[in-house]
């Protein structure tokens, strides 16, 4: 115990935090894709250290399992991950220090003052279980909801990423007579 | 419990769980947990490498004999010690590392594999009273870690700086994100019917039994339909014929660990084998009764044994497989992840529930028997004459060199 909090907890926010600095701070664009998923990995850790099962798998699966591999993917597709020529670091780095501290202070705040008036309040007892009974009965609405909009997403990529034979052809000829 | 209450087949069977509590028995209570967790953690690692170890002889003599050649036959007696001159061969070989390689990467995706696929044997439940952690959301956490090892053979593929390299990872992660998805709702139907994502309660929800025979979930249409599902999803989650693309020998060299050499090669090898073993395990416990006895009267067998045997069986089924059928091709394999197992996994959810809610009254055991088996084969059926018309299908040419 060291201020309160475990060793565990420590090694965590260790790694959390080095990983977001070096995800920041690395010059290769897929080692700051990789790091990130250090952080995303040390946030989980954190979830299920606060017994947030749910949340915690939630974060794996979605982060590390699809997220990491949509940045890298689109990192790889884009323009190589290669080292770049260029500065890293934009001369406007003032305004984005201070964007980035208003914004840390406004969410600290938030925090803050939403803790419960009594803090030695038993934590509520959230199982896997309870989640699963709300999003079925309770929030079965914003559920459904969500299941369109995901779904809808999912036809319009179909749909961008699928070439018409027409299109593909006139496109050729114009390739050719340039 | 006590010991000396129970008789010998409940010994046999709880011997593990006793071994543990009498070696946490030397610590303070202080330390028990610690020590409790360290002896499960040694169990595991020590017994699946060690099937892992096994399985590479069965692999070479099974695939001998299926292509008719002898297979390793020249160390110890009928070459069963063959795993242990590849395993001084691979410690001793030099370990090779592109100049242009990402050092720090190259070195860590290996490892990150091993490690991830080593996580996700923490919730299976091997024995009675024997999982390293019974945790309420267990199967989540399996695909959760198992979500991760995605990401290590990229890092393999990508750090190697080698196109073979490169195009084995994308090829691997495309199959895997793809074939996630049945996967996971294949697994679904399971949990639906125990109504527990706890990879103990599925095993306790399947361990009746009417007569002689078991409550396995196979042994119902749903069941059948999704352990079939899951088994295919499992094949290409784990890279294994025929959905061996993404080191498919005859095109990439050896895919995303072309450029690996010595005991990094080997601990790709033996990630890819104990996530094999780890997945067979999850399909055990979610269609086939995890440790539970096939026929009542053989419930004095240890669980802890039939859960070995039942894996060893899927091994060898997986190994026969190898030795069968041939690779697909990429445009086939997206075609039928998206275009057949999607369609196939969400119906299979709607006659789990309609299964769920018809109850199991006299006339409601048949009707839903019926209309579940019914709608399932339908759909098998007319999915894969869709499918298969589209392909335009024509007698197969050959052509030789002359």
């Amino acid at each position: 115990m060291i201020f309160g909090l475990s060793i565990a907890f420590w090694i965590t926010a260790l790694f959390t935090v080095a990983g977001a600095l070096a995800a920041a701070l690395l010059k290769n664009l897929v080692h700051c894709a990789l790091s990130l998923t250090v952080t995303f990995a040390g946030l989980a850790i954190l979830f299920l250290q606060l017994d947030a099962q749910f949340a915690g798998f939630a974060q794996m699966l979605v982060y590390i399992g699809a997220v990491a591999i949509l940045v890298v993917f689109a990192i790889l597709l884009t323009r190589g991950a290669g080292a770049p020529e260029y500065r890293i670091y934009t001369s406007s780095w003032l305004a984005g220090i201070a964007i980035a501290a208003a914004v840390f202070a406004l969410l600290a705040w938030s925090v803050i003052t939403s803790l419960p008036a009594g803090a030695g309040s038993a934590a509520p007892d959230v199982t896997v279980l309870s989640i699963g009974q709300a999003l079925m009965s309770t929030y079965v609405l914003p559920l459904e909801i969500v299941a369109v909009v995901l779904t809808v997403a999912l036809i319009g990529a179909v749909i961008v990423a699928m070439h018409d034979k027409g299109d593909a052809k006139t496109h050729e000829q114009k390739g050719g007579a340039q | 419990m006590n010991f000396q209450a129970l008789t010998l087949p409940e010994k046999l069977d709880q011997l593990f769980v006793f071994v543990q509590h009498w070696i946490m028995g030397f610590f303070p209570a202080h330390w028990q947990p610690l020590v409790g967790a360290l002896v499960g953690v040694v169990g595991i690692v020590a017994s699946f490498p060690a099937i892992f170890a096994l399985t590479t002889v069965l692999e070479r003599k099974g695939l001998g004999r299926m292509q008719n050649r002898l297979g390793p036959n020249r160390v110890g007696p009928l070459g069963i010690f063959q795993p242990v001159a590849d395993g001084i061969k691979s410690l001793t070989k030099e370990d090779i590392v592109p100049v242009s390689a990402d050092g720090v990467v190259h070195f860590l995706a290996p490892v990150v594999l091993v490690v991830a696929i080593f996580l996700g044997y923490a919730s299976l439940p091997i024995g009675r009273n024997m999982v390293l952690v019974n945790i309420d959301a267990g199967l989540l956490f399996f695909f959760a870690v198992g979500a991760s090892t995605e990401l290590s053979i990229f890092m393999a593929g990508w750090s190697s700086r080698n196109k073979y390299s490169l195009l084995g990872a994308m090829r691997a992660v495309a199959q895997m994100i793809s074939y996630e998805v049945p996967l996971l709702m294949s697994a679904i139907v399971a949990v639906m019917m125990t109504g527990s994502l706890s990879t103990v309660k599925i095993v306790e929800a399947q361990s009746g039994f009417t007569g002689i025979f078991p409550h396995w979930y196979v042994f119902t249409p749903w069941g059948f339909a999704g352990f079939v599902l899951f088994v295919i999803a499992a094949l290409a989650e784990t890279n294994r014929t025929p959905f061996d693309l993404p080191e498919g020998e005859s095109e990439l060299v050896a895919g995303y660990f072309t450029e690996y050499s010595g005991f990094k090669f080997a601990l790709f090898f033996l990630g890819e084998y104990l996530g094999m073993m780890s997945i067979a395990g999850f399909g055990i416990t979610l269609f086939l009764g995890g440790w539970g006895a096939p026929f009542s009267f053989l419930n004095f067998i240890p669980s802890w044994a039939w859960f070995f045997l039942k894996l060893l069986a899927a091994l060898c089924f997986f190994i026969w497989l190898r030795g069968t059928l041939p690779r697909l091709r990429q445009d086939q394999l997206m075609n039928f992840a998206w275009k057949f197992m999607l369609p196939m996994t969400l119906l299979n959810l709607m006659v789990a529930a309609a299964w769920r809610f018809l109850g199991d009254s006299a006339t409601g055991a048949w009707l839903r028997w019926v209309l579940c088996a019914g709608v399932l084969l339908l759909a098998y059926v007319g999915l894969g004459r869709v499918l298969m018309r589209k392909q335009r299908l024509g007698a197969r040419s050959y052509r030789y060199a002359e």
